[in-house]
């Protein structure tokens, strides 16, 4: 079994358009949505929900009024600002717990924080695990972390060849969880200044967990400058980029209609997601 | 005042809206752009600052003395994080995981514990003209964003106009970087990912209590949700962008739209005169 995450590190490179197509190419998977703060691949793939779990990744203080002593020490080894007038700050309450030890009259008690949900589903194209994460919430590498969990015991039990993993922008706490233990990364970026700046250092967030990458470069004829930019600087780290899809409104269009863009329309950019798929296929 | 700019979904435009928001009213106001999106900060490619200083971002992480501690294993009781282990006669650290709460130190009994800065990432301070510049930069392979964005957001000042660039999403780097804020511009699509992101990103806002605009960049494509979804929910749509493939190769070479197609500074002007607007009605009625 391989598992395959994509990601980019600039956010709107078209990882879900793309994730959704290789849903449709891959034969045997398991697809995972580990973008839980703004998870979009349901929209494409149209799930049926077979099951739904909270999750509780992380804890909040909560202060007893009646118990407490108003002594006001808990504020006072807060290192986050979370206690103001004996009340805990939700947003701002990092979890720790300091406060609770400290407590001379133990009015504290660390609670579960509703962290959000994550969902077993069945789709046309296999079956699918995605979450939601509560607004604000810490943990989303948790939440991540369990995603993962679900779809592996999935690939395990129906033996999958592939899980598939639609990852999260940036660079911290859920794409290191989301990257953890995959086979490849493919990287989607796009040739545009900031999109070469966040592939560099995506690659290097690569390097780091020793993850191998592939690439592939979106609406590379918008700057054609700067895709040759990217293929420079990839060819010098012996990174392939396995193909350049160019700019056009169908993935759009396709996303209006709720359909992975290789349904929607067999022209440039499906031929070049199929390009893609086989060189991940050959791997 | 403090506008944030944030989206739920990536790549919406916020980094374009937020340097040609600063580089449209730089003439008229002293202007700071924060650039808290510390994990892709690209704010930096656009106006090109010069920076001046630079400080390491740390978070406090446990040093154990050996020879005074005695493997009582209270440390690794009450860290909530797994970030300290006993292991029989020896105690492990992992820095990465650690939250730099301090509740390991204070709470052992034989005061075995010292704190060592580890650490995350940067914050740089500088001028692109007359634009006071800051920037967060999370370290590659670290995990917690969010230090680094309070550190960025303590140099917030009050003389200026600040500019919050945020990441994508909702989750606490998120918060971290909008809090405070006194208007949040809310930057997305018209299509059904920008407005799925959209309502996640409403409804943190809503909830913290910001109020909120919105500009529609690349319009055009996609269906009309965004708008029908605004008007039911009364977020005023403060600017349309509309998709254009000249736009697209300004942002691709790093140019705002202030400065490569000037005629868009007095939109701009115009966004932030009915932020006033808003966020003056507010201040009268309340």
């Amino acid at each position: 079994m391989k598992e395959i995450v994509v990601l980019s590190g600039k956010g709107g490179t078209g990882k879900t358009s793309i994730v959704a197509s290789l849903a449709v190419l891959a034969e045997n998977k398991v697809l995972a949505d580990c973008d839980v703060d703004a998870a979009d691949l349901d929209i494409l793939l149209d799930p049926s929900i077979q099951e739904k779990h909270d999750f509780a990744g992380g804890k909040v203080a909560f202060i007893d009024s009646e118990k407490c002593a108003r002594c006001n020490i808990c504020a006072q080894v807060c290192r986050f600002d979370a206690i103001t007038d004996l009340k805990v700050d939700p947003l701002n309450c990092e979890g720790c717990g300091f406060c609770s030890h400290v407590c001379p009259v133990d009015a504290i008690t660390m609670q579960p924080s509703f962290s959000g949900n994550w969902f077993i589903s069945s789709t046309k194209y296999g079956p699918l695990v995605h979450a939601r994460l509560g607004i604000g919430q810490e943990n989303s590498g948790k939440l991540v972390a369990e995603v993962k969990r679900q779809a592996k015991i999935i690939a395990q039990s129906t033996g999958a060849s592939w899980i598939i993993i639609d990852g999260p922008p940036g660079t911290g706490c859920p794409v290191i969880s989301s990257l953890s233990g995959a086979s490849t990364a493919l990287l989607v970026t796009e040739p545009t200044l900031s999109g070469v700046h966040d592939l560099k250092r995506i690659i290097e967030v690569c390097q780091h967990f020793k993850v191998p990458a592939l690439v592939c470069i979106n609406k590379f004829d918008i700057n054609e400058e700067n895709t040759r930019l990217i293929e420079k600087h990839c060819q010098s780290l012996n990174i392939s980029v396995a193909a350049k899809i160019p700019f056009d409104t169908v993935v759009t269009e396709a996303m209006v209609q709720g359909k992975p863009v290789l349904e929607y329309t067999k022209g440039r950019v499906s031929q070049e997601i199929e390009k893609l798929w086989n060189a991940i296929d050959s791997l | 005042m403090i506008i944030s700019v944030a989206s739920g979904k990536g790549g919406t435009g916020k980094t374009m809206v937020s340097t040609s928001l600063a580089a449209s009213i730089k003439n008229n106001y002293n202007v700071q752009l924060l650039d808290a999106d510390v994990e892709e900060p690209n704010s930096h490619i656009f106006l090109k600052p010069v920076f001046e200083t630079s400080h390491a971002v740390s978070i406090n992480v446990p040093v154990v003395n050996e020879d005074r501690c005695n493997h009582c294993g209270k440390c690794a009781e009450v860290c909530a994080f797994n970030a300290i282990a006993v292991v029989k006669d020896f105690v492990l650290t992992f820095p990465e995981l650690c939250h730099g709460c301090g509740a390991c130190s204070y709470l052992c009994p034989r005061r075995a514990i010292n704190e060592a800065p580890n650490q995350i990432g940067t914050v740089e301070t500088g001028k692109a003209g007359s634009i006071s510049f800051v920037q967060g930069k999370l370290d590659i392979g670290q995990t917690m964003p969010t230090p680094v964005v309070r550190k960025v957001k303590e140099l917030t000042s009050r003389e200026h106009i600040s500019i919050i660039d945020a990441s994508p999403g909702t989750s606490c780097p998120v918060i971290a970087a909008i809090k405070d804020s006194d208007f949040c511009l809310l930057v997305t699509e018209p299509t059904p990912f920008g407005l799925n992101d959209l309502k996640l990103a409403v409804e943190t806002v809503k909830q913290m209590g910001i109020p909120c605009g919105l500009i529609l960049n690349r319009a055009g494509v996609g269906d009309s949700r965004v708008e029908e979804y605004c008007q039911k929910e009364n977020i005023p749509i403060l600017l349309t962008i509309p998709l254009d493939l000249n736009i697209a190769r300004l942002y691709s070479k790093g140019t705002t739209l202030a400065e490569g197609l000037p005629q868009w500074q007095e939109n701009f002007k115009e966004v932030f005169r009915k932020i006033r607007e808003i966020t003056g009605e507010r201040n009268s009625s309340t």
